[in-house]
């Protein structure tokens, strides 16, 4: 049978395969040198270009980058500083104005009230002697009327005595009629 | 059919020699679920063993890969 | 190996019209010349230049991003910082600060893997990273440098590595062993996790690939293939990370032995 001849061959290949590499290319120990040649050839760049070019630049770039945030913290931190003494000042500032603004009201607020004081002690004054000056007028007026009435009131009682036939002395009848009319 | 009893062994070889490969998967899920209850029971130590994880897969993969290499030494290599 | 895969793709041709060649895409060929030309170690192939364009990203995106210098940094440049200061604080955190020193070291494997790993991706493209020979000499890179690591900084005292002290003294030979092992161990995991996760997912997509040929489930492929490439996204940074992060980890068992 063609696989009995096919084995025999395979068995003879196989002794040879032991030696040349077998049915798995990885097992192809022709091509072994050709690869690890490639590969160190290919490690000594990865490893010269790696050590000598890229790590010592980007260990580089990292080194400066990490300065530069610091430097920027403390930058940033300094700013911070600047900024709450900035807000200090303005509160400080603030509560300045803000009490000055105080002694301002207090101040126009004393000088209207003494202002004021004086207008009113003034006002109250003149509002006093007016009164009393009124006063004197009505108890002048009043008086007047007074003597008026009595005046009148002699009179009528003159009058009426005369008309009623009577005679009677003058100042009789004026200390009457005063008498009554006080009573 | 052709062959003899040689290249009949060479497959039920390579066949029982990729058992293997299901065993080490079994091995490469107990390392995971293991490290999963691991993991959920204490998530803050987790971040810190994930090297470890990996390390446990890959000596438990190791096993399962040389076994699927023996089948492929059966099938094309012997 | 051309003929035993023929034998299997005439398998499933004969059957449902498949035709599969999930590992095809992994081949080195030269990129000048026939396909069948000899690869020598000199020879221009696509693993050159997928490696080319991989070296050419990484210093566009690093030197020619960050040309300006900019305090307030442009895209490009902030992307460049971004992954910078992520390798930085990785090695810093997993390996300890006085790691800092294989800061470049680290950040060139972790650009070439996320790179080469990011381009294999791309349609047509061919993934350096998923060929063991690649992620062989990477972890083997690290392996070195951190055994040499370790003993130039601690001497004999790297050796308390697999000597655990806090164990029971009957059990420390044993424990060493194992120690020991493990840690040799460690660049074979290293590099197969890494070249075995993207040939997995390069090798999967294809065969989803082979699926959409097939018209009744060809929606069905292809938006099996829109998931998985969703995946690989994921996986493609997720191996770079993890292979970076081991990285750290090994530099810092060799700069701080005692456990």
């Amino acid at each position: 049978m063609a696989t009995e001849t096919e084995n025999g061959v395979a068995d003879a290949a196989h002794g040879a395969a032991e030696a040349s590499g077998a049915g798995m290319p990885q097992l192809e120990f022709s091509t072994f040198g050709n690869q690890i040649f490639w590969l160190v050839v290919a490690l000594v760049i990865i490893f010269f270009v790696l050590s000598k070019i890229a790590l010592p630049r980007i260990a580089g770039v990292l080194a400066e980058r990490q300065g530069t945030i610091t430097n920027d913290l403390a930058a940033a931190e300094e700013l911070k500083q600047k900024a709450v003494d900035a807000e200090e000042a303005y509160k400080k500032a603030l509560a300045d104005a803000r009490a000055e603004a105080n002694k301002i009201v207090a101040d126009a607020k004393a000088e209207i009230q003494s202002d004021l004081d004086a207008a009113q002690a003034k006002a109250d004054a003149e509002i006093a002697a007016k009164t009393a000056e009124s006063e004197k007028a009505i108890s002048e007026i009043r008086a007047g009327a007074l003597e008026s009435a009595t005046e009148v009131a002699k009179d009528t009682t003159k009058e009426i005595l005369a008309a009623m036939g009577f005679s009677a002395d003058a100042k009789t009848v004026d200390a009457a009629v005063s008498e009554r009319i006080k009573g | 059919m052709e062959g003899d009893i040689a290249q009949l062994g060479q497959f039920i070889g390579a066949g029982l020699a990729g058992i293997g490969s299901g065993a080490a998967a079994i091995g490469v899920g107990h390392v995971a679920g293991n490290f999963l209850a691991g993991a959920l029971r204490n998530p803050s130590a987790a971040g810190g063993q994930t090297a470890t994880l990996f390390i446990g897969i890959a000596f438990a993969e190791a096993l399962g890969i040389f076994s699927f290499l023996v089948a492929l030494l059966l099938m094309f290599a012997v | 190996m051309v003929r035993k895969t023929l034998v299997a793709t005439e398998a499933h041709g004969e059957e449902g019209g498949l035709v599969f060649h999930p590992l095809d895409q992994f081949i080195v060929k030269p990129l000048f010349g026939e396909a069948g030309d000899a690869v020598h170690w000199y020879t221009i192939t696509n693993v050159t230049l997928w490696m080319a364009l991989a070296v050419i990203a990484i210093v566009a995106l690093f030197v020619f991003g960050s040309r300006g210098r900019a305090i307030v940094p442009t895209r490009t440049q902030s992307i460049g910082e971004i992954l910078y200061g992520f390798t930085y604080k990785m090695v810093e955190d997993v390996a300890g600060k006085d790691a800092v020193k294989f800061f470049p070291y680290i950040m060139t494997l972790f650009m070439f893997i996320l790179f080469a790993n990011y381009l294999g991706l791309l349609p047509m493209s061919f993934a350096t990273t998923s060929h063991i020979a690649v992620t062989a000499v990477l972890a083997l890179a690290v392996f070195l440098t951190v055994t040499i690591v370790g003993f130039v900084k601690n001497g004999a005292k790297f050796l308390g590595l697999f000597w655990v002290s806090s164990a029971p003294l009957a059990l420390r030979p044993i424990l060493a062993i194992i120690e020991l092992i493990s840690y040799f161990v460690r660049p074979v995991s290293h590099s197969i996790r890494l070249g075995g996760n993207i040939m997995a997912g390069h090798a999967v997509m294809k065969v989803f690939a082979g699926f959409a040929a097939v018209a009744a489930i060809s929606p069905f492929a292809v938006v099996s293939i829109t998931a998985i490439y969703g995946l690989e996204v994921l996986v493609a940074g997720v191996q770079a990370y993890v292979f970076t992060i081991l990285t750290c980890v090994y530099l810092h068992d060799a700069l701080h032995p005692s456990h």
